[in-house]
């Protein structure tokens, strides 16, 4: 062995990868495995980070050829405008085709009943899953990672839904070396979720890296909050703020960016990658903890979510 | 703790690792204090474990609820399934596989071990190296993990006694090194104290080497692929057929293993032809030289046909093509595998039919000893396996090449995987294996 190949500063040996080189290499060896061994594959789009991570990763890995997957969008009806201005950009950029299922229309035709606290974020299931039946998707990126909840811990990268989309932790396959198994019966489908390995701080620093752009709601900026549930949520026509609610304009910015009514905001004036990430790393809640309602309504809230069909 | 800039953050390697142990051994303790003391646990999550353990009753908070993620497992005490966990500091980031201990989950340690580069074992001082140790150090073995690190817990309640410890690791390393694991580091801890584990301990002065995660900070992570069998399954042809790029055609996959060159000489198997690699795409990047496991694309000199489920490799390094494999298997599905069996056999990105001719023997984790002939494999049994497959197929011994050398067998009537398969020879050092078939009866 006379060549040294050229190695990532830090990584100390010839023929180490970096983290997040590896996170990367794996990411891709899975959409390139969908795309080897299924028909009908979608990737889950919001224009949240997650979303846009995979859909960079997705161009990386079939380049200078286009992606070949369409993107499917849950659209709650309660977007922040930022994001779907975003989706919209990324769709026309990439030239992909978007497919869009929405709770709202679901709500007008009395198919699904508006919750009294406002939050969509539980009504996204059935869009969903009759959007995967109706277009015969086989398979279904998400952007889910095992770091983010209990429950998750414990997906798979390929993870079986029957013909109801429900997920039983029971049913599912071992998934040995890097041999993922995609067998499934016609009108089922396997949801597949590239960033399993991913962490909240990976992901920002792979932006970083990349150069990534982002919905600017993701840094700090001045808004018009109030606090529920000891979380800041945006004032808007989804349902708040109520009585007893008061407003008042504060230096915020998101870790997550999901249904407008259980998304709060944290206190932030970082307005720079690098000040995220440091904020991050610094930070003493995970990014669910800090931001999300709907994972504390019980013990088993994502657990019995997911069994229904939900991501 | 220390403070971590975005710098070192940056440019960190990545350890896959899998621990083994009962709960009785104190896992739980260790796997929460490697993730308490490296603040991967958070204040949200400590306090849903302190929300959880007071509503049952319980006073102190119980750190296995960080580790137990489903609810049929909370209500049972028990854990069914490998969950993965993730934890970084500034020199490493660490994906832990935590699997638990019993004896039925056999399948589940070699799940977690199947992709980890280390394996923490852990056995409580107390009581030395039992049957379980025994049967985690062959796991270990068989699955060809290269680093194993055995945690002697519970020091604090044998006196922090340097005697203690150093019998159970000259015996565990024996016994280890005989089934031929690469490496043996032996560390003793006290979870629940934090002796050793993240901090040095002050009760053991008579040891002079690394706490665990020190040494998982260092351990390397990378091989000297010089002596490695290049290999790439090809995933997909990359085609765009756009005015930008109208004869563009790659060639895209993961590197199992080695590296790969421009301008080598390459053969693709199974048709045998040869060719020579003109570029190599990384992920959009023209490099001179690529290894495992980056994902890349690779542009060769002549058209030949090339589809997915192909193996491209150096031409002077190729492995043999063969419809008889014969291979260590553990079963993982809970309907037994049986000889005559019609399976799929899916072997780096290719999936061919297969029937089981004959399952010569299966082997006692406990004491190694091999039982002929047992005519059907169980969930969670190892034994060895002879299969017949439909096409010929680029087979590595899983003892030179853990991604070319494994595969899996799936149920083709409703796609349950069934079985984990390591091609050659079961362990690394000559057969260890007692014969058990005086006490069964057989009569050859």
């Amino acid at each position: 062995m006379t060549t040294v190949a050229t190695i990532e500063e830090g990584t100390g040996t010839p023929y180490a990868l970096s983290h997040l080189d590896a996170l990367e290499s794996e990411a891709v060896h899975i959409f390139r495995e969908v795309a080897g061994e299924f028909e009908r594959p979608v990737i889950l789009f919001s224009g949240g980070k997650d979303s846009i991570v995979m859909l960079h990763l997705a161009l990386k890995a079939f380049t200078p050829a286009p992606v070949p997957f369409s993107l499917l969008h849950v659209d709650t009806g309660h977007n922040f405008p930022e994001v779907i201005e975003y989706r919209d950009r990324a769709v026309a950029r990439h030239n992909l085709r978007l497919h869009v299922a929405s709770v709202q229309d679901y709500i007008d035709r009395g198919v699904l009943k508006e919750r009294p606290d406002g939050t969509r974020n539980p009504l996204q299931t059935l869009p969903l899953t009759e959007k995967i039946q109706s277009e015969k998707f086989d398979a279904v990126f998400g952007g889910g990672r095992r770091d983010e909840e209990k429950a998750r811990a414990k997906e798979r990268v390929f993870s079986l839904r029957d013909e109801f989309s429900q997920w039983d932790p029971r049913r599912q396959r071992p998934e040995l070396w890097n041999l993922y198994n995609g067998r499934h019966a016609p009108g089922e489908h396997v949801r597949v979720f590239p960033l399993s390995n991913w962490t909240e701080l990976d992901v920002w620093q792979y932006i970083a890296r990349e150069g990534i752009e982002l919905p600017e709601i993701y840094f700090a900026h001045e808004r018009e909050v109030f606090l529920r549930n000891g979380m800041w949520l945006t004032a808007g026509e989804w349902g708040g703020p109520k009585d007893g609610e008061t407003v008042e304009k504060r230096l915020i910015r998101y870790r997550t960016v999901g249904d407008m009514s259980c998304t709060g905001a944290v206190d932030s004036d970082a307005t720079t990658l690098d000040a995220v990430i440091a904020e991050i790393a610094a930070s003493r809640l995970t990014e669910r903890g800090a931001t999300r309602a709907d994972d504390k309504l019980s013990e088993a809230a994502m657990e019995d979510r997911k069994r229904e069909g939900y991501f | 703790m220390t403070t971590t800039t975005t710098e070192e953050l940056s440019a960190t390697t990545l350890l896959r690792f899998a621990t083994a142990g009962s709960v009785d051994d104190g896992k739980s303790t260790l796997v929460g204090r490697l993730l308490h003391d490296s603040k991967a646990v958070l204040t949200d999550q400590l306090e849903a474990v302190e929300q959880a353990s007071r509503s049952r009753g319980q006073e102190a908070p119980d750190l296995a609820l960080l580790t137990d993620g489903l609810r049929a497992e909370r209500e049972q005490g028990i854990t069914i399934d490998v969950a993965y966990r993730y934890f970084a500091t500034p020199r490493r980031r660490f994906i832990l596989a935590d699997t638990p201990g019993h004896v039925q989950y056999t399948r589940n340690m070699v799940t977690g071990a199947s992709t980890a580069e280390l394996t923490v074992i852990l056995v409580d001082a107390r009581n030395g190296v039992v049957e379980q140790t025994r049967r985690h150090a062959a796991i270990a073995a068989l699955l060809r993990v290269p680093h194993a690190v055995l945690a002697v817990n519970k020091m604090d309640l044998v006196g922090y006694d340097e005697k203690v410890f150093a019998a159970i690791a000259e015996e565990f390393t024996a016994y280890a090194t005989e089934l031929g694991v690469p490496e043996v580091t032996a560390i003793p801890i006290s979870a629940l104290v934090g002796d050793n584990v993240v901090e040095p301990s002050a009760s053991m002065d008579w040891y002079g080497g690394p706490t665990v995660l020190e040494h998982l900070e260092t351990v390397p992570v990378s091989h000297d692929l010089a002596h490695c069998h290049a290999r790439l399954p090809v995933q997909y042809v990359i085609r765009p057929q756009t005015a930008d790029h109208p004869d563009y055609r790659g060639y895209a996959g993961q590197i199992a293993a080695g590296t790969f060159r421009v301008g080598e000489q390459v053969t693709v198997l199974p048709s045998g032809r040869t060719t020579t690699v003109t570029g190599i795409d990384l992920l959009g990047e023209p490099v001179d030289v690529a290894w495992t496991p980056q994902s890349v694309t690779l542009l060769l000199a002549d058209d030949i046909d090339i589809s997915r489920g192909d193996l491209i490799v150096p031409s002077e390094d190729a492995p043999p093509t063969t419809q008889d494999v014969e291979a260590t298997v553990c079963h993982v599905a809970d309907a037994p595998l049986t000889v005559g069996h019609r399976v799929l056999l899916k072997h780096g990105t290719r999936t061919v039919k297969a029937i089981v001719k004959d399952i010569p023997s299966r082997l006692t984790l406990d004491d190694l000893s091999l039982h002929p002939h047992p005519g059907r494999l169980v969930a969670n049994d190892i034994g060895r396996v002879k299969l017949r497959t439909a096409e010929p197929l680029p087979l590595d011994s899983y003892a030179d090449s853990r991604r070319t050398g494994s595969f899996i067998l799936i149920d083709p009537n409703d796609g349950t995987t069934l079985t984990a398969g390591m091609v050659g020879e079961s362990f690394a050092s000559p057969e260890p294996v007692k014969d058990a078939a005086e006490d069964d009866g057989w009569d050859f």
